[in-house]
């Protein structure tokens, strides 16, 4: 039996609510704020509350898709990074780099926001940095 | 008080009379809602009293009844104050969890929650650490209901009105295990939608809290929008209370008059 409380961060918006993930033999169950948290004080929103939900949802993408005649398809991640980098190489050599732009998300770490915005920066070579939160 | 409980812990764990046992824990400075098993280390337990008595509670019976219907043949102790023993009486009642299968800690709550809470027993029947103090006597209601009528309307109207409809008083409720929620019924409720609908959204919670909420205080600690929810659901139970002389949790052994409506007998 394997019951756990595990402490983490809301993945929605920036707020940084914390919660505990409550898993059982390995699956989630619930999720319940955290009481001696500064940031929430054992409160949460609406999607907070529900935030275990999606991690097990079946609509979840599991596997990258790549638009083939017209359709998307379950490939590789290799298939589909190949594909990216190779298309990204093609646009900013025809257009220049600027003509790329980079969505990151609050859905992820700090951390790998900030591997998103260097690349669009070192790699690419464009500052047309944005997030989900303006969308 | 804390050295007691983790020794009886201890012995219930170590004899093999429970599987676990749902508790509170500190771990990475925070308190959380813990499953202790046997050779777990006990050093980490704590009561839920951080920076005031009682502030940082959780619905430890939540826990168990999680776990409990996965392992449903195993037996579980439970640390209780005296609300989450009522809880468990009302559990029982409403066949969520089997008496047999649980094993009590209970703990008694000190004065200052008592008097925060305006708890009318703030022990459990079955004390094992702590003084019993004397029940608190209820004064809100009453505040409320010395109220001018259109006052008390509009005042419950502002406080419904700031409902952001997070549903968080029904997920924090240890006595809200239902599978399918009237909260999410299309045909009562507006779902997706803001301004909540005003009343039909809170009353219908407090309808169904009448016997059964245990008077915890978690829906209030857990608002984000400080709706006086607790308030509301003392009037409820109030007129149980007044109607059928009934108290949710109070009695382990008694039926709601809710449940016991049926055919009239001699038909």
């Amino acid at each position: 039996m394997d019951y756990r409380n595990t402490l983490t961060t809301c993945t929605y918006c920036g707020c940084g609510c914390n919660l505990f993930l409550e898993s059982l033999d390995g699956k989630l169950t619930h999720t319940t704020p955290c009481k001696t948290s500064p940031v929430n004080e054992g409160k949460l929103c609406i999607k907070g509350w529900n935030v275990h939900q999606f991690v097990q949802s079946e609509k979840r993408l599991k596997q990258p898709l790549l638009r083939k005649d017209g359709k998307l398809t379950e490939v590789s991640w290799d298939e589909a990074l190949d594909f990216t980098a190779l298309k990204l190489k093609k646009i900013k050599e025809a257009n220049g780099a600027d003509s790329v732009g980079f969505f990151a998300s609050a859905k992820v770490t700090n951390e790998e926001n900030y591997l998103m915005q260097k690349f669009a920066r070192a790699a690419i070579g464009t500052n047309s940095v944005d997030h989900c939160a303006r969308l | 008080m804390i050295d007691i409980v983790r020794q009886k812990i201890n012995e219930l764990l170590s004899d093999g009379s429970v599987k676990g046992v749902v508790a509170l824990a500190t771990a990475n400075g925070h308190v959380t809602p813990c499953l202790f098993q046997k050779d777990d280390n006990l050093n980490t337990l704590c009561l839920g009293d951080t920076k005031k008595p009682g502030d940082a509670r959780y619905p430890l019976n939540k826990v168990l009844i999680t776990i409990a219907r996965q392992y449903p043949n195993d037996v579980f102790g439970v640390l209780v104050r005296g609300c989450d023993e009522r809880g468990l009486y009302t559990l029982y009642r409403l066949n969520q969890l089997e008496p047999d299968k649980v094993v009590t800690i209970g703990i008694a709550c000190s004065e200052e929650l008592a008097k925060a809470c305006e708890c009318k027993k703030p022990y459990p029947d079955e004390l094992v650490a702590g003084e019993k103090i004397k029940g608190i006597t209820q004064q809100g209601v009453q505040d409320m209901e010395d109220m001018d009528l259109s006052k008390r309307f509009s005042f419950w109207k502002d406080q419904f009105l700031k409902c952001v409809k997070c549903y968080g008083c029904r997920d924090i409720c240890p006595m809200c295990f239902c599978r399918e929620c009237s909260l999410e019924c299309d045909d009562l409720i507006s779902k997706g939608e803001l301004p909540v609908d005003i009343p039909v959204f809170h009353l219908t919670r407090a309808m169904h809290m009448a016997d059964r909420c245990i008077d915890c205080g978690l829906c209030d600690e857990t608002c984000p929008s400080d709706i006086p929810l607790r308030l509301l659901y003392k009037k409820t139970s109030k007129i149980m209370n007044a109607e059928f002389g009934f108290t949710s949790g109070i009695n382990k052994n008694e039926q709601s008059p809710l449940s016991l409506m049926g055919p009239a007998s001699g038909k």
